[in-house]
């Protein structure tokens, strides 16, 4: 199991927000990728999805969910599919101000000659009585070559002071 | 207005880009976000059609004398 974390790369967003975060020329030297990211969407709206994609491509997704938010949970599929990964889920503009989501997304065996699979966590915080969101991903992506970029959109833009945070994991 | 942008890192050498959306990323983005959408509303409500159902089932039950915890009870 890889047990080490390296970070390769990270971004803040800045003034005005960003339609999308790339990590492109990520090196193919460890086992598995982790993103740690902090995102915001801008539109209005009280939650919103962020996609997931890696090296531009715009086919071959799939991923299913499980979602828990205002007292429901629900299970959803291909929201992201065929195009991207759907992850759950960022607070946007109508949630409480200056709340950001905490999401995980790992990649297994990213450099490997095989579909490509993503498992994903994410809660946004929205300081409401009915406003607590979360969700689980599992997601896979025909892509057989190694994955050289990903890119973080959502549906607007992901807002300032968004961040994300690419790792590297591998054995010692 | 101002074209969408994004942020491109690039893992190799550290250097944060500014980069516009074309046009094609700019209709694929457009399109995703439409499509998710779609998906999203038919998804939320069926899940809302079931919890009406589940309730109206509920309701029913416990008119016939049912108590709530033998309500509980079916649904497990």
């Amino acid at each position: 199991m890889p047990n080490t974390f390296t970070l390769i790369a990270s971004s803040t967003v800045g003034s005005g927000g960003i339609a999308t975060v790339t990590f492109s020329s990520i090196p193919g030297t460890y086992t598995d990728l982790c993103l740690k990211l902090s995102f915001r969407d801008s539109s209005a709206n009280d939650r919103r999805i962020l996609f997931v994609r890696f090296n531009g491509g715009t086919s071959g997704y799939v991923d299913r969910s499980i979602r828990g938010y205002n007292g429901s949970v629900l299970s959803q599929t291909d929201n992201g599919g065929p195009n991207s990964v759907a992850v759950w889920d960022m607070p946007a503009a109508n949630a409480t101000a200056s709340t950001f989501s905490n999401i995980e997304i790992y990649i297994p065996n990213y450099a490997g000659s095989t579909n490509k699979s993503v498992s994903a966590d994410g809660v946004g915080e929205n300081n409401a009585a009915n406003g607590a969101i979360a969700g689980l991903t599992a997601g896979s992506s025909t892509l057989t070559s190694a994955i050289t970029s990903i890119d973080l959109f959502a549906s607007a833009n992901i807002v300032e002071h968004s961040t994300a945070y690419l790792y590297g994991i591998k054995k010692d | 207005m101002s074209r969408p942008t994004r942020i491109e890192v690039n893992c190799e050498t550290g250097v944060e880009t500014i980069i516009e959306l074309t046009d094609a990323e700019i209709a694929q983005m457009e399109a995703d976000a439409a499509a998710a959408a779609t998906r999203r509303a038919e998804e939320e409500a069926k899940a809302a059609a079931e919890a009406e159902a589940k309730a109206s089932a509920q309701a029913k039950l416990a008119a016939l004398g049912l108590t709530a915890d033998e309500i509980a009870a079916l649904s497990k």
